[in-house]
């Protein structure tokens, strides 16, 4: 919303600068996006008089002057313009001076005479479309005073970033409201001589339904969109350009002027921000209004030009025969505004912001108009504004006024709210006098009643988001400033919520995978693949991506062969973050997961290890590993064999299969090696209803208690040394190593400690089909050294039942 | 020349050659540390001599001692210099000291992630634990419980990526709140950092996924003067004890009063300290606790909303959104600590 600091003026008679103002706002009401200085390309521009002028002697139409611009030497400047007269002052741009238009002016020879500058013309300094002849000024000032300080056009753009609750700030009169407010400077009220005159020369007609008065009708056939219809009628005007003021005043907010009638439509919704129309009366079929549904079929050419069909039920404005306006949105070009014109008929309505907004989406056409209609217009402003644009427009165009039609519902005052003086101190931790409270609210224009400690308050009919006492008291807060009340750390009772145990599990799960030497990345979590069943998005912006990601390690993969058109194939990424599936429910499953790729060099490349190894499925086991026993502390897990690319799934117990190790498959260049991904689920993000049978019980997220405490206990350090053998095994294939271990440590008893795979051999001297396996069996005895017989029999009695159980012999050495 | 003003000619020689000596790389070659002594420390020695002459009788004794101290001095400096020279020499090539060490990759935290962290944490020091919620929400939990009127402009702050009739992808992490409402009894003091999503086309300043921390506290007799003082001394903790901090109007649905933080902030672009707004906050609307089923009139809470991410970017001089989300390692390993 762009404000102009000269126009508030006329509301309220304030005398602070565009950034007081602008502090002010921001301080107390609305966000201030920015000021901008109007006319800032003219401040290099000065005042310059010509001391004497005679013509050129290689030119019939060119002069030669001399020019005082206050610097102490007279400058030559070659002039062209025909009103060039000595003693005269006019604009003048220095050699070095840039144009509005972005021209540089430079010292040059004109014709064999040197011309140090320029006199302007109006348009030359956008002032205009006047280029007959440089502009005079009738002024005072002496040489060399800059243009600025003696042009009316000096005025401040605010530009105020108001929000849906505030429509009746989206017009100079809202502003200037607040203003008063404020700083409590009272605002002007719209000058009522004109009013009165008006009124007392115009016939008055007005009904619920319909309203007839000299040979206009106007009915309202659908109130739901439409609760009040004002029609007022100008006769006898004159079409033509508009004043200065009120050109200015337009382009001040960057409004382009089109002609006196149609400006004044335009100066009225920003003055006042209601919107209004003007129709060619003569066009009007029948001299009649009516608001009605669109029927099926109808279609009309809007003012921009453009022919619309109208969508059944969009609400249109009717002459006696056809749709010839959008209701609340734009005009249609049959009845606009021309140089022909001779009688208007100016639209004075509120419309219902549903139905303007239905019909802007349908339309796709969104304007002044239907931007404020749709947050909402002061109904009970609507016949002051009838007055005054009518007006208006023949003040500027001649004509005289009357009938006014009034239809549909007259405007109420709103029901009272209660404020209670302590509920206000209780809410901002601030206790308020009761004459203050009243007072700022007066000064928004509420009407206040006090009864002890509870004031019963009417709000202004321009403020629709004044509706609960809460309302009220934020309107105090704000007026007082949010910086002015106090900021007390009180004494607080500790939450009665813990950690969500997802989050607890994410930072361990992250802590490792950082350790590891990974980085954490969070990509975009749409992806292009998907089926029926994956959940979508139904207005997706690419519609290349609509899904939501059922796997992150898939997002992982596509950010990796990014890395790799990049030439990083030293890839360690990871990422926590949700994954959704098809339910049952209403909403998507959704899962809190975690996902590591890791694909190049193990290590840096050191001096030591020139070329260190790559990173291989052993590797990801590891990181899978470290990652259970990280999210789910204490809890046992066990690798299933699957099929390629899935190396192995992953079961917890108690948690079921929560993940998998593979190899990734991705898009790479043979300069890489392989990928190696994790997945796992760290558990369900729950997304049903909150059930109210569980309200207010303390927090539960049910679930296997995630606590690391009691699943460590300390073995006693031992005194006794150590006695170890290896067996090497010639193991089938199909036979696990971990069936092999598992025997292993159940046949060798209590005394065995440790068993460790420290080979793997398959080839020359091992039977195809078969492979060796190494183990170091580590035995120890808690009290005695163990003797080398006791060993020895061990070792028989292991290959005994390995043979009897599995079928494996040792492999001959 | 008086005697304090030899004395303090001799103390800058002492200190010169020992700032020469210590400057010097210890494989320096001998001739070079001579050359350089030569044409630095000893015409100013020499000066000193003869300066000798010129004291008054009387303080002369006192200035010569201090003389050859000096000379003892700079001898002194030289040999050590040269012991750190043979000390070099016999490490040999194996334990040269300039040599890298032997490092394992180093992981890295997001850059989001670590402002997140670093918000977290100062909230935890407050009292506050973490709360999730579903990025896939229902209507009702992301507007209606929020107090968002059906069908008003309000809603268009919200571009909306919707995955059925009334079902979407949440536009904030404010449903959160009332999922922590109706499932726990004040007070409640809980953080909700999450990805929200909006209907926004991926470019350098916009993205349409991002993340989001909210904050809420909810008890009896909870004030606006809480809020001011908790997300101030926040504030504080997160940009500088010396921080000025301001609180103006601003409007969400479900606040009232609705009121935006600033901070005077340095955002190392050479423009100095300026107002930035930091975050969202305001009073919880008597609407959304009704909502959630609890007694307006009993509790009261106040709630915030900010952007990391926007944080992050300032910060660390990250000029492009697109940079936190293409996960390119030679961006994200800039962030080892």
């Amino acid at each position: 919303m762009i404000v102009s600091h000269e126009w508030l003026k006329q509301f309220v008679p304030h005398t602070l600068s565009a950034e007081q103002i602008g502090e002010l706002l921001s301080r107390h009401c609305v966000t201030l996006d920015g000021v901008e200085r109007l006319g800032a390309e003219l401040s290099p521009f000065v005042i310059a008089q010509v001391v004497e002028a005679r013509r050129h002697p290689n030119s019939d139409h060119l002069w030669v002057t001399k020019v005082d611009d206050g610097s102490g030497t007279l400058l030559e400047v070659v002039c062209g313009a025909p009103n060039v007269v000595a003693g005269h002052k006019y604009p003048f741009a220095r050699s070095g001076t840039v144009m509005p238009g972005g021209l540089t002016i430079e010292k040059r020879k004109i014709r064999g005479e040197t011309s140090n500058g320029m006199l302007c013309s109006p348009r030359e300094l956008g002032l205009g479309q006047e280029h007959d002849g440089i502009m005079a000024l009738e002024t005072d000032a002496r040489p060399g005073t800059p243009l600025l300080d003696i042009l009316p056009l000096a005025d401040t753009r605010l530009d105020l970033d108001v929000l849906p609750n505030r429509p009746d700030l989206l017009s100079h009169r809202g502003v200037a409201r607040e203003i008063a407010a404020i700083t409590g400077v009272p605002a002007t009220p719209l000058p009522r001589t004109d009013l009165v005159d008006i009124a007392t020369t115009y016939v008055e007609s007005s009904g619920r339904e319909h309203a007839t008065a000299d040979g206009i009708t106007v009915r309202i056939e659908d109130a739901g969109s439409c609760p009040a219809y004002l029609a007022i009628v100008i006769r006898g005007v004159s079409v033509g350009p508009s004043p200065e003021w009120l050109v200015k005043r337009l382009e001040s907010i960057g409004q382009r002027s089109i002609s006196n009638v149609v400006d004044a439509t335009n100066y009225v919704l920003h003055a006042l921000g209601q919107p209004v129309h003007a129709f060619d009366l003569a066009t009007l079929a029948q001299s009649t209004i009516v608001v009605r549904p669109a029927r099926d079929g109808e279609s009309l050419i809007t003012l921009d030009g453009v022919a619309r069909a109208l969508p059944q039920g969009t609400t249109v404005i009717c002459d006696g025969e056809k749709p010839v306006a959008l209701a609340g949105v734009m005009g249609g070009k049959a009845s606009e505004v021309t140089d022909l014109t001779r009688d208007v008929l100016l639209e004075v309505a509120m419309f219902d912001p549903r139905f303007v907004r239905r019909v802007r989406r349908v339309v796709g056409l969104s304007t002044d108009a239907s931007y404020r209609f749709e947050r909402g217009v002061d109904v009970a402003a609507l016949r002051e504004v009838a007055a005054f644009g009518a007006a208006l427009i023949a003040q500027l165009a001649g004509g005289s006024v009357g009938p006014l039609l009034s239809v549909g519902l007259p405007a109420v005052a709103g029901a009272p709210i209660s404020l209670r003086v302590s509920r206000l101190a209780r809410l901002l931790g601030a206790v308020v006098p009761v004459a203050d409270i009243r007072q700022r609210l007066e000064s928004l224009g509420c009407t206040v009643t006090v009864s002890g400690e509870v004031l019963s308050v009417v709000s202004p009919s321009w403020r629709h988001d004044l509706l609960f006492e809460v309302d009220l008291i934020e309107e105090v807060a704000r007026l007082i400033g949010f910086d002015a009340l106090p900021d007390t750390l009180r004494a607080g009772r500790p939450g009665s919520t813990a950690d969500h145990p997802l989050h607890l599990a994410g930072r361990r799960v992250r802590d490792v995978l950082v350790g590891l030497g990974l980085s954490e990345t969070r990509p975009m979590p749409f992806t292009s693949t998907g089926n029926v069943h994956t959940p979508r998005v139904r207005n997706p912006l690419a519609e290349d991506e609509p899904f939501l990601r059922a796997s992150l390690l898939d997002t992982l993969a596509r950010r990796a062969e990014y890395n790799l058109s990049r030439m990083q194939g030293n890839i360690r990424l990871f990422e926590i973050g949700n994954a959704f599936a098809a339910s049952t429910g209403r909403l998507p499953r959704e899962e809190l997961r975690v996902a590591a790729l890791v694909m190049g060099g193990r290590r840096p490349i050191h001096f030591t290890e020139p070329q260190p190894p790559s990173f291989d499925e052993w590797d990801a086991k590891s990181i899978a590993e470290r990652l259970v026993s990280a999210a789910f502390p204490g809890a046992e897990l066990t690798c299933e064999p699957s099929s390629l690319p899935v190396l192995w799934l992953l079961h917890v117990a108690g948690y079921g299969e929560v993940g998998r190790v593979e190899r990734v498959a991705l898009d790479r260049p043979v300069w890489s090696t392989e990928a190696f991904g994790v997945e796992i689920c760290l558990g369900v993000l729950a997304s049903e209803d909150v059930a109210p049978a569980n309200a207010h019980a303390h927090a539960s997220f049910g679930g296997p208690e995630a606590s690391t405490v009691g699943s460590i206990r300390v073995a006693p350090l031992p005194v006794t040394p150590a006695a170890e053998f290896d067996l090497a095994l010639l193991v089938p294939d199909g036979v696990t190593a971990g069936s092999v271990e598992g025997t292993l440590r159940e046949a060798g008893g209590e005394l065995l400690e440790r068993v460790v795979l420290f080979d793997v051999f398959r080839g020359s001297g091992v039977a195809a089909g078969t492979r060796s396996l190494a183990w170091r069996l580590t035995f120890r005895h808690p009290e005695r050294t163990l003797r080398d017989k006791e060993i020895e029999g061990r070792r028989a009695h292991l290959l005994d039942i390995l043979d009897k159980e599995l079928g494996i012999r040792p492999r001959a050495t | 020349m008086q005697l304090s003003e030899y004395l303090q000619l001799a103390d800058a020689l002492a200190s010169d050659t020992r700032a020469l000596l210590e400057g010097l790389d210890p494989v320096t070659r001998l001739d070079v540390v001579k050359g350089q002594l030569n044409a630095l420390i000893e015409p100013r020695m020499n000066a000193l001599q003869s300066e000798l002459r010129a004291i008054e009788a009387t303080d002369r004794r006192v200035a010569g001692t201090r003389f050859n101290m000096l000379k003892g001095d700079v001898q002194l400096l030289v040999e050590h210099f040269g012991e750190r020279q043979r000390a070099v020499a016999s490490i040999g090539p194996l334990w040269d000291p300039t040599m890298p060490a032997r490092h394992g990759w180093r992981g890295t935290l997001h850059p989001v992630t670590l402002v997140i962290d670093e918000i977290c944490d100062i909230f935890r020091e407050l009292g506050f634990t973490v709360a999730l919620g579903p990025e896939a929400e229902t209507e009702w939990y992301n507007f209606g419980a929020l107090n968002f009127p059906p069908d008003h402009p309000a809603m268009e702050l919200h571009d909306t990526l919707y995955l059925g009739e009334d079902t979407l992808l949440r536009t904030h992490t404010s449903p959160v709140q009332v999922r922590t409402l109706q499932r726990s009894a004040p007070p409640i003091r809980v953080l909700a950092p999450g990805q929200v999503y909006r209907r926004d086309f991926f470019d350098a300043t916009h993205a349409p996924a991002f993340m989001q921390v909210e904050g809420l506290a909810v008890d009896e007799g909870v004030s606006f003067a809480d809020l001011k003082a908790t997300l101030a001394e926040f504030a504080r903790r997160f940009y500088g004890q010396s921080r000025r901090v301001r609180f103006g109007p601003s409007y969400f649905p479900f606040v009232e009063p609705g009121a935006q933080m600033d901070v005077e902030v340095d955002l190392n672009d050479g423009k100095g300290l300026r107002w930035v707004e930091i975050l969202g906050c305001g009073m919880v609307h008597p609407n959304v606790l009704e909502a959630a089923g609890l007694d307006s009139e009993r509790f009261t809470g106040w709630a915030f909303g900010m952007g990391p991410a926007r944080i992050a970017m300032s910060r660390y001089g990250i000029n492009d959104i697109r940079l936190l989300y293409d996960s390119d390692v030679r961006f994200l390993e800039q962030f080892a600590r």
